[in-house]
């Protein structure tokens, strides 16, 4: 049942709302609305208990192994969540003047030094709100930096087939034209079609190392030489620094620009969609460019950086600061782990990612790479058990939710047919794991005796497969009074 | 092994067109081209009047899973769109060489026809 | 090792498996020339309790100020419950709810935001949240030159009353894709956007009109007229609005004739605390005709397989994940939990309840401004009617008056001479539903201390 359908005419949560009417006179009547906006009419107890109710509908991390690929899904642990929400960060005015701010600056000015400290980059942005965001920023400061030396031939960025759609989406953004790079056999990206596509139309290209396909790409020295040479950029896409937090740093590989998932690398909640953070490293010759603003530090003092300091910059990405509660968040989660702690998220992904591997390998699934080690994550392709038993990745996954986990990422990368992309992240035990590659082995033993069993699941939610088809043709998008 | 009948013209990017009738043909897209996108929900057609090249996109078919660009197999006019896709856009599904037809254009040249694959050059790019 | 559960026996055993001596080997496909060695300059890992004393500290050092500024960041109640029910692990920790049947709570909670949203706006669709409010506008530029098919020019027109910020995000956003930003100048007695001053775009190839209600001044603008001029000359109506102030003002989908054909705004005022800017809450919401150009995520309600009423996200083909370089927009991670906030707060207020909330906004501007300009040397700059804020000149510079308020725990409002030079010493106020009487005497009191001295 909906909010709405809880509500009757002149219930409400009286003790929310001042106990007071005021006078309204000095509003000129044409302005009025005149008609009462349809919101829910409930008690607090009635709106407690659907929400509360509600939630018990969702899977989480807090509840369910939750294996997706590329989304880093590790615990996201509460004292970040605490202390983030200590009341007077939460009061703070995003206007509030500096010299009363220098406790929550003081966190963003460390969190931006650990930051450039673990991607090797010359100085970082905290503003972008996103991994989006962050990507919409790394191509503008690249378009920046061309401009600016007036080479204004270059009108192309250049993507693995393979990558996340944020990346085309944003450079499409800032008036790029998008070229794809294809993947070689083995998982790295092919550098003989890569030499090919690049010449002086060439802005930069977006790479994530490891790649969206699991594997790490070996030749990404060769691909900077290559680029820089060009006098293209590399921009980082940070979705997969999981995989090599204080063991390989971006900058050290060539890259000129990255952005950072904290809602991913550094344990700050999804919250059911967000929000994230992305805040942009980069090297020295683009850091004029950065997004504003920024918190610098003069003789223990700290101030902000904004447009009247930061003349090239890019700009603003949001009204303030940008989602100043998940940086602190993050902040937290760095200090708790410290430079042992990040080297132990790398280690221990990585060994959670392989062990995975080898045991689902072992059990007669089909890796997609299996020459390759796992990095934090790996692809298995169910092409064979789709085509022999007619049970495809979509059944798999929506079998593994009545098990109790939530499936993998699937149907990406594109480039893989009917591939699960699997990554379980350093906070998950042993007998987690094993317990999702037992789940994995009896649904093909389903597959394989009643397929229908499969191809009919999830059976154990709240609800049973839905038909979104219908929900594209028939939008219904929003509760009125007059459609139920 | 999906439908490709004789009597049309076919497109690498899976478009169908017609033969031409006083200038006019009618394109659509092919059985193995619905069957891949799945179920359709929308169809975005161009407007009546609309001039295109060949091989630019002209329109947008979406399903739940993609929405693919459809690209004008010669250069002309549009000449007539197929409303009832608004409403029902399944008929492409259903019946994609007949009431799943997506648009009329009148060509500029009709000499354009005799680039397009037949059908045996089609099925070849299929089993490619 | 923090957050990792593996015991030593653990990892023998998982070695073993894997068939490798140590972790260091399931490194080997990186070159050694990568490998970056320990990280000398990262602090050490500190306790969950000795982090707690740190940041008790920092909090204790900034401590919390009576606040009077508003600028598009607003000091509301926010009912204990909305807090304690959306940080529940099952809100809190859920991911994207890609996979539908597993995400039935939070699929619904944005289907009732959507529809909470599109209620206050009066449009027919909204989505499932974005940024924030500066970064909404953005998009619905964005949104608008690409729907609107009888204009070629990319040239949007935005009132110089709109929040400087959102002007400066806009143009960071929107400038390399031939999209042309014109500034309106505002009307210096009434504080609004004159709509005389359209008479110099009549005829010319606008693609929109952004309209403000209120305004960055909390001037109240004439909404009908501005968007009847837009569709009289074949723009499209952007509305950037306040949610609180929806309950008391006639909503962007009543405006004018047509109503405006996109609204959006900052949703922050509907349970997102301060936090010092962030995370806040992007709203858009558009007619249904122009649905499949809107950006983000969208939730639809539909059925399952047994007939069952069920939520999933819908129109996804628009999006960067399937779409790519050809999507609406590159939004990926939305705001879903400040959502989820939001649609609790709703249904804990009502429409009832957020109309008090609004009318002791107002009642309380008014009462601050009131007891303010009763002081010599302070005035009401604009004439029109205001929501619940008001700019007011100042006798002397406002930076300096501001700086002695704040060494007394007072927020007093914003500068605004460096957006707005040509208004002089001025300083913009709002007191909200939370501001006390005492609150308002005090800085009445200190206000006349500093203006006297």
């Amino acid at each position: 049942m909906l909010i709405y359908q809880h509500s009757r005419s002149g219930r409400r949560a009286t003790a929310q709302a001042p106990l007071q009417t005021a006078d309204l006179s000095t509003i000129p009547e044409r302005f009025r609305r005149q008609q009462r906006a349809a919101l829910p009419e409930v008690s607090e107890m009635q709106a407690v208990r659907h929400y509360t109710k509600l939630s018990q509908q969702n899977f989480s991390i807090d509840t369910q192994f939750y294996p997706l690929g590329s989304c880093t899904m590790k615990y996201n642990p509460r004292g970040c969540n605490s202390l983030a929400m200590l009341p007077e960060f939460l009061a703070r005015h995003p206007e509030a003047p500096a010299d009363h701010s220098q406790g929550f600056m003081a966190c963003l000015y460390e969190l931006q030094e650990i930051l450039k400290e673990v991607t090797g980059m010359q100085a970082v942005s905290l503003s972008p709100a996103a991994g989006a965001q962050g990507e919409f920023a790394g191509v503008a400061m690249i378009r920046a930096y061309h401009d600016a030396r007036g080479d204004t031939a270059r009108n192309e960025i250049l993507v693995p087939d393979a990558a996340h759609g944020t990346n085309p989406a944003s450079a499409v953004m800032c008036g790029y034209r998008v070229r794809e790079i294809p993947s070689g056999a083995d998982g790295d990206v092919d550098i003989e079609a890569l030499r090919q596509l690049v010449g002086p139309q060439t802005a930069g290209i977006m790479l994530t190392n490891p790649s969206t396909l699991g594997v790490f790409d070996r030749n990404i020295e060769a691909i900077a030489t290559l680029m820089h040479e060009a006098g293209g950029l590399l921009y980082y896409d940070g979705a997969n620094l999981n995989a090599i937090l204080g063991k390989v740093r971006p900058g050290d590989m060539g890259f000129d620009v990255i952005h950072v998932n904290l809602h991913k690398t550094f344990a700050t909640p999804h919250g059911g969609g967000g929000p994230g953070a992305g805040p942009v490293g980069v090297s020295e010759r683009l850091q004029p460019y950065l997004p504003v603003p920024m918190v610098a530090r003069k003789d223990e003092h700290y101030h902000w950086l904004t447009e009247e300091n930061c003349p090239e910059s890019i700009g603003r990405l949001s009204t303030f600061a940008g989602n100043a509660g998940v940086l602190l968040r993050a902040y937290v989660y760095a200090r708790m782990l410290g430079g042992e702690g990040m080297e132990r998220v790398a280690e221990y992904a990585t060994l959670n990612a392989n062990y995975m591997l080898k045991r689902l390998t072992d059990a007669g699934f089909d890796a997609a790479y299996p020459e390759r080690r796992a990095t934090h994550e790996f692809i298995l392709t169910l092409q064979r058990q789709a085509k022999e038993l007619g049970v495809n990745t979509m059944d798999f996954a929506k079998r593994l939710l009545d098990y109790g986990f939530h499936a993998p990422t699937t149907y990406f990368p594109l480039q893989v047919p009917e591939c699960l992309l699997i990554e379980p992240t350093e906070t998950e035990s042993r007998e987690e794991l094993d317990g999702f590659i037992d789940a994995l082995c009896r649904i093909r033993q389903e597959a394989e005796e009643h397929p229908e069993q499969v191809t009919g699941a999830p059976y154990n939610l709240p609800v049973k497969r839905l038909d979104d088809v219908r929900a594209a043709r028939e939008l219904d998008l929003v509760w009125r009074p007059d459609n139920n | 092994m999906s439908d490709i009948p004789n009597e049309l013209r076919y497109c690498r990017t899976h478009e169908w067109v017609s033969c031409a009738e006083d200038g006019v043909v009618t394109v659509g897209i092919t059985d193995h081209a619905q069957d891949q996108l799945g179920d359709l929900v929308f169809v975005e057609l161009p407007e009546v009047g609309d001039p295109f090249e060949a091989e630019t996109e002209c329109a947008v078919i979406e399903s739940v899973k993609a929405a693919s660009d459809i690209y004008c197999p010669v250069a002309g006019e549009i000449a007539e769109v197929n409303e009832a896709l608004m409403d029902s856009p399944e008929l492409v599904n259903d019946d994609p060489y007949g009431d799943g037809w997506l648009f009329k254009i009148a060509i500029t040249d009709e000499a354009d026809l005799d680039s397009l694959l037949d059908a045996d050059g089609y099925q070849e790019i299929l089993d490619a | 090792m923090p957050f990792i559960p593996h015991t030593e026996e653990d990892l023998q055993e998982m070695l073993a498996a894997i068939g490798v001596p140590d972790i260091e080997t399931l490194f080997d496909e990186i070159p050694t020339t990568l490998r970056c060695g320990k990280l000398t300059r990262l602090p050490q890992a500190i306790s969950e309790m000795e982090v707690a004393g740190l940041m008790s500290a920092r909090a204790s050092q900034d401590g919390a100020p009576v606040c009077f500024i508003g600028a598009g960041a607003y000091d509301h109640h926010i009912p204990a419950a909305v807090w304690q029910l959306a940080s529940r692990g099952e809100f809190y920790t859920a991911y994207t709810p890609y996979q539908a049947e597993a995400s039935q709570g939070t699929l619904q909670v944005l289907y009732e935001f959507q529809s909470m949203m599109a209620a206050l706006t009066g449009m027919e669709v909204s989505n499932a949240s974005l940024y924030d409010g500066a970064t909404a506008l953005a998009e619905a530029v964005l949104m608008a030159v690409r729907a609107n098919r009888k204009s070629r020019s990319g040239r949007v027109l935005v009132p110089r009353s709109l929040h400087p910020a959102y002007r400066r995000v806009v143009q960071a956003m929107v400038g390399k894709q031939n999209i042309e930003l014109v500034e309106l100048p505002f009307d210096p007695a009434g504080g609004h956007t004159d709509p005389a001053a359209l008479a110099a775009f009549e005829g010319q190839d606008i693609a929109a009109l952004v309209i403000p209600q209120p305004n960055y001044f909390g001037v109240l603008e004439e909404v009908d007229l501005l968007t009847d001029w837009a569709h009289a000359n074949k723009a499209l109506a952007i509305a950037v609005v306040n949610p609180v102030a929806l309950a008391l003002l006639h909503p962007p989908g009543t405006w004018g004739k047509e109503g405006a054909d996109i609204s959006c705004g900052e949703g922050q005022p509907l349970g997102a605390p301060l936090s010092s800017g962030g995370p806040y809450l992007g709203f858009i919401c558009c007619r249904q005709k122009l649905v499949r150009q809107m950006p983000g995520r969208i939730v639809g309600r539909t059925r399952d397989l047994d007939g069952k009423i069920g939520y999933t996200l819908t129109l996804q083909a628009r999006e960067q994940h399937i779409r790519r370089s050809k999507a609406t927009s590159n939004i990926c991670t939305n705001q879903g939990l400040m959502a989820t906030a939001a649609t609790i707060h709703l249904a804990l207020l009502g429409s009832e309840g957020l109309e008090r909330v609004a009318a002791a906004c107002h009642a309380n501007t008014r009462s601050l401004v009131q007891k303010l300009t009763a002081l010599e040397g302070v005035e009401p700059l604009f004439s029109r009617p205001t929501f619940h804020e008001q700019v007011l000149r100042l006798p002397i510079p406002a930076d300096g008056v501001l700086r002695q308020l704040s060494a007394q725990g007072l927020l007093g409002g914003l500068d605004l001479s460096r957006d707005y030079p040509e208004l002089g010493d001025t300083i913009l106020v709002c007191a909200t539903e939370k501001r006390t009487k005492p609150e308002m005497d005090n800085f009445q009191l200190k206000l006349r201390a500093i203006l006297r001295c």
